[in-house]
């Protein structure tokens, strides 16, 4: 089975890069973006199982691993 | 005087501590491979910079889940002293042995050159070599090394004068008062509640040879032998971790 684990930044949590995006797009005349944040698209292959147990799974692993807590949330996305 | 120098794949300061220490300064340098289990005996611990697992994930993301690094807990839970420099600060952030975490220069770029720090207090383990105020050249080289943490912790940081170095340089372009990488408060430098893990971005290993263009961060090392010195005058040897030397 296929899943997916993303991973932002908190908010106030400073994005240098995100905030560059977000410039380079309004000075090429996109008034209408407001604010870019960069995260990260973990995608998983895993072996069959309940979805319970799987998003168990990842949740330890967002938590232990994947995220920093100090700065980063992360969403457990299963099909 | 042990230090451990911890070696993790891709860290590449390794080498200029264990130098700094052993051939500089004259003390017992004794690398020590992150799949260890045990430190063995020692009197302190040294997390030396370079890119640990590439940096991949985050920086000091997959280090802090290294074999060694549950030794390292335990003996800083002990009260021993452990150093992290650079790639070590952030691995500290990210086991959770120091608040707060390490992201992106604001300027995304990776910044290497000497910068003047501050020395905020010379009342702990790390900088009694220094005077209070003083100010020290020691270089830097990062591309993640701007210091964030929530506000309740930075004032708890500065209340408690748990930040022992700070960026102090002059004005020089797009970085003001001399704060190379955006950290909150121009913090170079944190100890932890006891006083005994320091976080550093600067790399003091590299300015203890006058050969390579200064000796300001001997201190650092100094500061941290007579703290071990004076501490075990005052009481019982400290314990090896948990293992033998073997």
């Amino acid at each position: 089975m296929k899943a997916k684990v993303l991973v932002t930044y908190k908010p106030g949590v400073l994005d240098p890069q995100g905030q560059t995006i977000c410039e380079f797009l309004r000075n090429r005349g996109e008034s209408r973006v407001c604010d870019v944040r960069i995260g990260k698209l973990v995608e998983f292959e895993l072996e069959d199982m309940p979805r319970e147990k799987a998003e168990r799974m990842l949740d330890d692993i967002g938590h232990t691993l994947l995220a920093n807590p100090v700065i980063e949330t992360y969403e457990v996305v299963l099909p | 005087m042990i230090f451990a120098v911890i070696t993790f794949p891709g860290s590449n300061c390794d080498r200029d501590c264990h130098d700094a220490i052993g051939r500089v300064l004259g003390y017992t340098a004794r690398s020590v491979f992150h799949k260890e289990r045990a430190l063995g005996s020692c009197d302190a611990v040294v997390i030396p910079g370079g890119f640990s697992y590439g940096d991949y994930l985050r920086a000091g993301a997959l280090a802090k889940l290294s074999p060694i690094m549950d030794d390292i807990c335990r003996f800083a839970d002990s009260g021993g002293l452990v150093i992290g420099i650079c790639n070590g600060f952030q691995i500290l952030c990210e086991a959770g042995l120091l608040p707060g975490a390490l992201i992106r220069n604001q300027s995304l770029r990776f910044i290497s050159r000497m910068v003047t720090l501050t020395v905020e207090t010379n009342r702990s383990a790390f900088t009694s070599a220094y005077m209070t105020g003083q100010r020290i050249q020691i270089p830097i080289a990062h591309g993640e090394g701007c210091y964030v943490a929530e506000p309740s912790v930075v004032e708890q940081l500065e209340r408690e004068g748990r930040v022992l170095f700070r960026y102090s340089g002059t004005i020089r372009g797009d970085e003001p008062d001399g704060n190379p990488n955006g950290s909150i408060n121009s913090i170079a430098a944190i100890v932890n509640a006891r006083g005994n893990v320091l976080g550093m971005m600067p790399h003091p290993e590299r300015v203890c040879d006058p050969l390579l263009g200064g000796t300001d961060g001997q201190g650092v090392f100094l500061s941290m032998v007579s703290y071990r010195s004076r501490s075990r005058q005052e009481s019982a040897p400290m314990a090896p971790s948990s293992a033998d030397d073997s």
